[in-house]
């Protein structure tokens, strides 16, 4: 059966990470190259990067990022952040990364979802979609908003509706973050994660709150993801990525075990 | 000299990639007299069956890989380079090149494991069991696990040609061997170490050469 999948999260700016990583020997790494090469080695199932660059003649610096993690591990990584339109796409996936993940573009324009499908194929263009807990309302039935600009800006976008519309315009994963969990390391917005994923037919990778192992079993079980992101637990070296298969496997949760 | 086909199809420079970091020695080329100077060939692929068979027929390439298969030299599917050595795929009803008997057949809506319905494409971490042994999957742990990403997957007709499988909900040939072709529907050139071992067996691999 398919494994579920642990994928580490790495945001790099001007082409540094943005935080360093300790690793072993508290040595920082700063360089998210080498950040990729230790997850790779560490059991990593697929890598994320967000580029958070935020002059525009700078962003080149990321596609040599990306060339350079092309040839350093051998398993699939996305890049998002700033992808506002098919040249941008290109550039990346040209560059070796398997996917590409749009957010506020998309909901400014969501045919480039049905553009790049159509380039590059469903598989290669994942969906973000930053979600913030709202009131119920005939504009938000699910009570989840999407927002964009990093939670600054609500789009009036209810947060299942835009899933299943994102579906349908050829997206072929959804990244979902939940911007009230995101940083608090309390655990996954299973609700949230669980209305998505058993309504839409692509894969759901959850993202923001993860603080512990258990957070993880929660989301892969009862919130139906298909992958979970991580990032302060595995950055700040609390756990290494091996530790937290080695939990699930203990805990019935199918991973990757040999690399 | 290790040659892989160029025909616009995705994973091309993911495939140079990890040949480069097993050290071999490659060239990447539609040429004809490039590829039939090779040792070996890999035909990848990542995109629709309907739009590769059309570019792969212009090129000629399409015979040319039933007069490479009659050399006896090795041959290696990837992906969508595994499903159209088949007779026909269902994907945009296109009729492909017929190296091995079969087709190639959509993942049936309504799978389910354990209850819960199951997503499309098949996407991620999956192992394979083997029937038999080979030369190019030496050395693979039954544990291994390898990446694949797919909505269609190759049904050859005659049992001997499936050398391994996959559970998805359903049984489905992942790896094919006949004679001196073997073709897997996951990427070798995204799965880790193990991944990179079938490449480097490969490239060690004299088929019936």
């Amino acid at each position: 059966m398919l494994s579920k999948r642990i994928i580490p999260c790495l945001d790099v700016r001007d082409g540094k990470l943005t935080k360093g990583i300790n690793f072993k020997g508290n040595v920082d790494i700063g360089d998210p190259v080498e950040a990729a090469r230790e997850y790779y080695e560490q059991g990593a199932d697929e890598i994320v990067f967000y580029d958070i660059t935020a002059s525009s003649d700078k962003r080149d610096i990321m596609i040599d990022v990306v060339r350079r993690v092309a040839e350093t591990i051998f398993i699939p990584f996305s890049v998002g952040g700033g992808i506002r339109n098919l040249e941008d796409m290109r550039k990346v996936i040209l560059a070796g990364a398997e996917k590409v993940s749009v957010n506020s573009a998309a909901v400014n324009e969501p045919e480039i979802i049905t553009q790049g499908a159509k380039a590059f194929g469903s598989q290669c263009i994942v969906l973000g979609m930053d979600v913030k807990k709202v009131d119920v309302s005939g504009k938000i039935p699910s009570g989840y908003e999407i927002v964009i600009h990093g939670g600054r800006k609500f789009t009036g976008f209810d947060a299942l509706w835009w899933a299943k519309e994102a579906e349908a315009l050829g997206v072929g994963e959804i990244c979902l973050n939940s911007i009230d969990a995101d940083g608090t390391q309390n655990g996954y917005e299973l609700k949230l994660t669980e209305l998505i994923s058993k309504n839409v037919h692509i894969p759901v990778i959850a993202s923001g709150g993860a603080g512990k192992p258990q957070h993880l079993v929660e989301v892969l079980t009862k919130g139906r993801a298909d992958a979970a992101l991580i990032a302060s637990m595995v950055h700040y070296r609390t756990y290494t990525i091996a530790e937290i298969k080695q939990y699930l496997n203990e805990h019935q949760i199918k991973t990757r075990m040999l690399w | 000299m290790i040659a892989i086909i160029n025909y616009n199809a995705g994973n091309i420079t993911s495939v140079a990639r990890a040949l480069q970091n097993i050290g071999q020695e490659f060239v990447v080329t539609d040429d004809i007299k490039k590829l039939d100077a090779a040792s070996h060939v890999i035909f990848p692929g990542v995109g629709a069956a309907g739009e590769a068979m059309a570019y792969l027929r212009e090129k000629k390439l399409d015979t040319w890989l039933k007069s490479w298969l009659s050399t006896g030299k090795p041959l290696m599917g990837i992906c969508l380079g595994t499903q159209i050595i088949l007779d026909y795929s269902e994907e945009n009803d296109t009729n492909c090149i017929g190296l091995v008997t079969g087709s190639t057949k959509r993942f049936p809506d309504k799978l389910t494991s354990d209850g819960q319905a199951l997503k499309i494409p098949h996407m991620g971490w999956n192992s394979v069991t083997f029937r038999r042994s080979h030369p190019v999957f030496q050395d693979i742990s039954p544990d291994a696990e390898f990446y694949f990403v797919h909505s269609y997957y190759p049904a050859p007709s005659d049992e001997r040609a499936i050398l391994g499988t996959t559970d998805y909900g359903m049984t489905f040939c992942s790896v094919l061997a006949v004679n001196n072709l073997v073709a897997m529907q996951f990427h070798p050139e995204k799965s880790g170490r193990p991944g990179l071992q079938i490449l480097r067996n490969f490239c060690a691999w004299r088929g019936n050469a």
